[in-house]
C-alpha cells in the first residue's frame, strides 16, 4: 500500500439494479475519493443509494445488482479487477464494514469471545493467543470487565455493547479503511454519544480512513472532516462539513437543513420548511437535474440539461446550475404560524395522573416499568415525555390510553372523572377522547384493509356515522390531514412513509379526540417528511385544540413541539417543566446529560457529559436515587440511601435531586467535571 | 402525478402500485416455477378423472369377467385384470372421485375449525390458550389411525365418518400452524387501534387479523390435503373405507397385495401409483405456494 493513494477512489461509478428484466440505475456516475486518515460523511435520506455505495466498496452488492461503469480503488488498487479470492483477501485485512443492526450482524449462538477470537484464528493466530487479543480489543472499545464481556452472548449485552463488539470485530483485522453504514441509528442518544466517542478515539490512535453513512446530519456534522449530500444516486454536493452545513449550495442540501428542527425553533413561531414531492423512483430517466422535480429554483435548463459539479473553491462543490442562488430557494411552507384556534390552554388541567405506578412480573421477578407518576396536562398543551428506551414512556401513554391497566392505586382522570383501568370498560365517549398515533405505521395500519376503511371504520365506531355521511367526513379528514382522497382507495403498502402517518393521523383524528398520544410518530421518517408531519401535528393542534402526549428520543422535536416537558429515568419522573426551563439550567443531572449527548448541526462544543454504563435493569433498580449508579454529578452516600422528592424549584419547574437547585445552577455553568470512571462495584448495572 | 393546490404541504400522488404488482407478481412466480406446473398438471389430471373418469373410462370399473381374472396388461386391458376380471385402467380413473371427495372435505373442515381454534387460543393467550393447547397436545399424541379406528369401530365406517375424524384430527395440527401466526399479528399495533375504537374480539381476530394469516392457512390446507389422502387410503387399505361399491385405491391394493407374491403386480402398482402421484403433485403445489408467500 502506498500513503499517497487515497484509500477509496470511487470514479464515475454506475451501478443498477436489475428489477423485473429492467437495469435500473442506483448510483449514477458517483465520484467520491475519502483520503488516507480522512473521515468522510455521506448523506442523503433513505433510498439515495448510501448503502449501495458501500456495499458495491465491499463487492457485496445483491445478486441483480451490477457495477456497469467506473471503476473502485482501494488503497489504489482497482477492486473491480480483482478475484474473489483477493476480494476476500481485502475484507479479511483492509476493509471492514459495520452495519446498522449489531444484532443481525453477531451470530446469538457463539460466545462474544470467541467470534472476535474467530477473526484472529483466520489471520493465523493460535487459539490461545486469539482470545487474548479477542480480550485486547475488547478492552480498546471500552467494554466494562472485558474478561466478563468475552463470556457473554450478544443478547446479554445491551444495543451500544452489540455495537461495540461489532466495531471490535470491526478494528480486529487493524484496517485501513473503515466503512459505517448508519451504526448509531436506533441507539438512544446518550449509547450514540459513547459510539460516536469510541469512533472518534480509534480513529485517533488507529489512523484509520472512515466513511462513515448516515442520515442524521449532526452526527456527520460531528464526525467527519468531509461531506458528500447524495440524492437520487448522484452526489450533489461535497466539501468541507463544515463549509457544507453552515453555507450550503445545492438547493437539496438547503431543504434538508431547513427541516430539521434546530435548537430554539417553537411551533408557535416558527413553522419547519419541507421538501415537497417524492424521491424518484428507483432507475427513473432523468435527464437533467436529479433534484429538478422537487427543486424551488427550477428552470427549463434543469429538466434538460445534467448540470456539471460546480468547484466553489476551497474543495466545495455543488451540483447545480443556479448554485449561486441555493441559499435563496423559496420556502415552501408559509413562514407564518398556525393560526390559533382560540382554544388554547386555559390552564385547566385535562388528564391527570395520579400515584400511576405499573409493575409487570417477568420471569418470577417484579419490574417496576412505571412508579408513583404524577403527572397532568391542560387541555391544548403538548407535554413532551422523554427519557431512554425502557425508561417507560411508552407503559405510561399505554397506561393513559387504557391498553395496559395499571396497578392498584392508580389513578388515571381525566375532567377529573376517573376513568377505567382498561380501554374495554370505558365509556365510548372518553374513548374518543383519548386517541394514539402509533410510532410505526407499518405495523399500525392494517396492510389489508383500505385508507377508507382504515379511517372509516374509525369513524363509525366511535362517531357511529354511516354512509354518505361517512364518505363526506371521511373525506373532511383526509383533507385536514393534506391526504389526497384519490389514494382513499389504495392499501397501506402502496403509500409512502409520510403518507401513511397521514393516515395514521386522520385515524387519530376521526373521532375529534381531546387528547392524542404520538409516540415516536416520526421516528421512523426521513426528516423532509418529519418536517411535513409536525407541521400537520401542529397545525392540527392550532385549529381543534387537542391536547398532545408527545413522546420522543429526539430532543430537537420534542423542544419544536412542546410546552411542558417530563423526563423519565427507570419509570420515575426526574424532571417536569416548562420546555425553555427544562432544556436550561438548572435540570437535573439526567436532563443535562442527555442534552449534552445530542451532536447538533451548529456543531458547537456543549459542555460534554457522558453516562457511564447501561440503564439499570428495572426489575432491580439501584437504592436511593436510581439515577446515583452513572450520575455525572453524583454527591455520596445521600443519593445511594435516600430517593430525593420531586421538588418545585422554579414556577411550575419540579427537580428530582439532592443536590439544591442554586448549586445546580452554579456547576451546569461551569464546564464539566472531568470523567471519572467509577469503580464497576459501585454501578448496579444489568448484566 | 397530480399535485395538491396546497402550498403549504404539497403533495404528489407517487405512481406505485405496488400491490398491484406484488400480487401479479406472486401468480407469475407461481406459474414460472417447473414444480408448480407439474404439481398442478399431476392433480389437474387427477381433477379431471375424478370429474369425468366414468365418461373416459374404456370399461366398466364393475363388470366383472370371471373368465378373464388377473390378466396381464394388455391391448385390451392397458393395466390388466384384477381378481373379479375387471378392468383396472378403468378402476383407477374412477376410483380418483372417492378420495378427492373425502380428502378435500375433510381437510376443508380441519382449515375451518383448526383456524378457529388457532386464532383464539393465539389472540387470547393465558389461559384459555394454555388449556386449549394442551388437549390438542395430548391428541395429537395419539397416532391418526388409531383415533380414526375407534370412531370408525364406535359409529361404522361411512364417508361422513371418515371426513369427521381426519376433519378433527387436522384441525389440531392445524390450529397449532395459525396459533403461531396469530401470536405474532397479534402484536402489532393494529391491532391496539383497534381496542381504541372499541372493537369486539370477535371483530378483531376474524376481520382485522384473519386476512393478515391466510397466507399460512392456505399453505397449511394444501399440506393437509395431501396428508389427507394418504390417511384416507390407508384407512381404505386396512379395510376401513366406505362403500365398497365404489372404486377406490386403497382398497384394490389391499384386496389385491397378496397375489404379489404370485407375480401379480399390476392389481397393486397401478393404484398405488395413483395415490402417489396425487400426493407429490399436491405437495409440489404446497411447496411453490410456501415459497412464494414466504418472499
Amino acid at each position: 500500500m502506498s500513503a499517497t493513494e487515497p484509500a477509496i477512489q470511487l470514479e464515475d461509478l454506475e451501478v443498477v439494479y436489475r428489477v423485473r428484466g429492467i437495469d435500473r440505475p442506483v448510483l449514477r456516475g458517483l465520484s467520491i475519493t475519502v483520503e488516507q486518515g480522512e473521515s468522510y460523511g455521506l448523506v442523503g435520506e433513505s433510498g439515495c443509494g448510501k448503502t449501495t455505495a458501500a456495499f458495491t466498496i465491499m463487492r457485496y452488492l445483491p445478486r441483480n445488482g451490477r457495477v456497469v461503469s467506473g471503476s473502485i480503488r482501494v488503497d489504489g488498487k482497482d477492486l473491480l479487477a480483482m478475484s474473489e479470492a483477493e476480494v476476500r483477501r481485502l475484507r479479511a485485512s483492509t476493509v471492514s464494514m459495520v452495519y446498522q443492526n449489531p444484532g443481525a450482524a453477531l451470530n446469538p449462538a457463539i460466545r462474544v469471545g470467541d467470534q472476535i477470537a474467530e477473526v484472529f484464528r483466520l489471520m493465523g493466530h493460535d487459539r490461545g493467543e486469539s482470545l487474548d487479543r479477542a480480550q485486547e480489543i475488547l478492552r480498546k472499545v471500552q467494554i466494562s470487565d472485558p474478561a466478563g464481556g468475552m463470556r457473554r452472548y450478544p443478547h446479554q449485552l445491551s444495543g451500544g455493547g452489540q455495537q461495540r463488539v461489532v466495531i471490535a470485530m470491526a478494528l480486529a483485522s487493524d484496517p485501513t479503511l473503515l466503512i459505517l453504514d448508519e451504526p448509531t441509528t436506533g441507539l438512544d442518544a446518550t449509547v450514540e454519544a459513547e459510539v460516536l466517542d469510541l469512533v472518534a478515539a480509534l480513529r485517533q490512535e488507529f489512523g484509520t480512513s472512515v466513511l462513515f453513512i448516515s442520515h442524521n446530519l449532526a452526527v456527520i456534522r460531528k464526525m467527519c472532516e468531509r461531506v458528500g449530500v447524495l440524492y437520487a444516486g448522484r452526489l450533489v454536493e461535497e466539501g468541507e462539513a463544515e463549509t457544507v452545513f453552515t453555507e450550503p449550495r445545492h438547493p437539496y442540501t438547503v431543504g434538508l437543513l431547513r427541516c430539521i428542527p434546530r435548537g430554539g425553533l417553537r411551533k408557535d413561531r416558527d413553522r419547519l420548511d419541507t421538501i415537497p414531492g417524492y424521491l424518484p423512483q428507483l432507475g427513473a430517466h432523468l435527464p437533467g437535474c436529479v433534484f429538478a422535480d422537487r427543486c424551488g429554483l427550477v428552470k427549463e435548463i434543469c429538466r434538460t440539461d445534467e448540470p456539471a459539479l460546480h468547484p466553489l473553491g476551497n474543495g466545495h462543490s455543488s451540483r447545480c446550475h443556479f448554485h449561486d442562488k441555493a441559499a435563496e430557494v423559496p420556502y415552501t411552507a408559509s413562514s407564518i404560524p398556525p393560526a390559533d384556534g382560540g382554544v388554547r390552554r386555559n390552564g385547566q388541567s385535562l388528564v391527570r395522573l395520579d400515584h400511576a405506578s405499573k409493575t409487570f412480573s417477568h420471569d418470577g421477578s417484579k419490574v417496576r416499568a412505571l412508579v408513583d407518576v404524577d403527572l397532568s396536562i391542560g387541555a391544548g398543551e403538548t407535554l413532551g415525555l422523554v427519557g431512554e428506551s425502557g425508561c417507560g414512556k411508552t407503559t405510561l401513554a399505554r397506561v393513559l390510553l387504557g391498553l395496559t391497566a395499571p396497578d392498584d392505586g392508580s389513578t388515571v382522570e381525566l375532567d377529573g372523572e376517573p376513568l377505567a383501568r382498561r380501554v374495554v370498560t370505558r365509556k365510548t365517549e372518553q374513548v374518543r377522547a383519548l386517541q394514539t398515533v402509533f410510532q410505526n405505521p407499518d405495523s399500525a395500519l392494517n396492510r389489508r384493509f383500505s385508507v377508507r376503511r382504515i379511517i372509516g371504520r374509525a369513524l363509525t365506531k366511535l362517531v357511529g356515522l354511516r354512509g354518505d355521511r361517512r364518505e363526506q367526513r371521511l373525506r373532511e379528514i383526509a383533507s385536514s390531514v393534506r391526504f389526497d382522497e384519490q389514494l382513499l382507495s389504495a392499501r397501506p403498502v402502496q403509500l409512502s412513509g409520510g403518507l401513511k402517518q397521514r393516515v395514521a393521523i386522520g385515524r387519530a383524528f376521526a373521532g375529534d379526540p381531546r387528547v392524542v398520544v404520538c409516540d415516536e410518530p416520526t421516528s421512523a421518517l426521513d426528516v423532509s417528511v418529519q418536517a411535513a408531519i409536525l407541521n400537520l401535528l401542529a397545525d392540527l393542534q392550532a385549529k381543534e385544540g387537542v391536547t398532545y402526549l408527545f413522546i420522543s428520543h429526539d430532543l430537537g422535536v420534542v423542544r419544536y413541539l412542546a410546552d411542558r416537558i417530563a423526563v423519565l429515568y427507570l419509570g420515575r419522573l426526574m424532571e417536569l417543566g416548562p420546555a425553555e426551563a427544562v432544556f436550561n439550567p438548572p435540570h437535573h443531572p439526567y436532563t443535562e446529560a442527555l442534552l449534552s449527548a445530542v451532536p447538533t448541526l451548529e456543531g458547537e462544543e456543549r459542555p460534554r457529559i457522558r453516562l457511564e454504563g447501561e440503564i439499570p435493569s428495572a426489575a432491580d433498580p439501584p437504592s436511593g436515587c436510581v439515577f446515583h449508579t452513572r450520575c455525572p454529578r453524583y454527591l455520596g452516600a445521600i443519593c445511594k440511601e435516600h430517593e430525593p422528592p420531586l421538588a418545585e424549584v422554579e414556577r411550575g419547574h419540579f427537580i428530582r435531586c439532592h443536590i439544591p437547585v442554586d448549586e445546580l445552577r452554579r456547576i451546569q455553568a461551569e464546564p464539566p467535571p472531568p470523567r471519572v470512571r467509577r469503580q464497576p462495584a459501585e454501578s448496579n448495572t444489568t448484566t | 402525478m397530480t399535485t395538491i393546490e396546497d402550498p403549504a404541504a404539497p403533495i404528489q400522488i407517487p405512481v406505485r402500485d405496488e400491490a398491484t404488482i406484488a400480487r401479479g407478481e406472486r401468480i407469475r412466480l407461481l406459474v414460472r416455477s417447473p414444480g408448480f406446473i407439474f404439481g398442478a398438471i399431476l392433480v389437474g389430471f387427477w381433477v379431471f378423472c375424478a370429474l369425468f373418469g366414468a365418461l373416459i373410462a374404456p370399461q366398466d370399473p364393475q363388470a366383472d369377467d370371471i373368465l378373464n381374472k388377473l390378466g396381464a396388461p394388455s391391448g385390451d386391458h392397458f393395466f390388466g385384470t384384477d381378481r373379479l376380471g375387471r378392468d383396472v385402467f378403468s378402476r383407477v380413473l374412477v376410483g380418483a372421485r372417492e378420495i378427492l371427495i373425502t380428502a378435500p372435505l375433510a381437510t376443508l373442515l380441519a382449515t375451518v375449525v383448526g383456524t378457529a381454534i388457532g386464532l383464539v387460543t393465539g389472540y387470547y393467550r393465558g389461559l384459555v390458550d394454555d388449556i386449549t393447547m394442551r388437549i390438542v397436545d395430548a391428541m395429537l399424541s395419539v397416532p391418526v389411525i388409531i383415533i380414526a379406528f375407534l370412531a370408525i369401530v364406535a359409529r361404522g365406517a361411512s364417508r361422513l365418518t371418515i371426513i369427521l375424524v381426519i376433519g378433527f384430527v387436522f384441525s389440531m395440527i392445524i390450529a397449532k400452524t395459525v396459533r403461531a401466526a396469530v401470536l405474532s399479528e397479534r402484536e402489532l399495533d393494529y391491532v391496539q387501534a383497534a381496542r381504541l375504537r372499541n372493537e369486539r374480539s370477535p371483530y378483531i381476530m376474524f376481520a382485522e387479523i384473519l386476512p393478515n394469516v391466510m397466507g399460512p392457512i392456505v399453505v397449511e390446507f394444501t399440506v393437509r390435503l395431501g396428508y389427507a389422502i394418504f390417511t384416507i387410503a390407508t384407512l381404505a387399505f386396512l379395510g376401513f373405507g366406505a362403500d365398497p361399491s365404489i372404486p377406490d385405491w386403497g382398497r384394490d391394493i389391499e384386496q389385491h397385495y397378496t397375489f404379489i407374491s404370485a407375480g401379480v403386480w399390476w392389481t397393486v402398482l397401478f393404484p398405488s401409483l395413483a395415490i402417489a402421484t396425487l400426493i407429490i403433485g399436491i405437495n409440489l403445489i404446497a411447496d411453490a405456494l410456501a415459497q412464494t408467500f414466504e418472499r
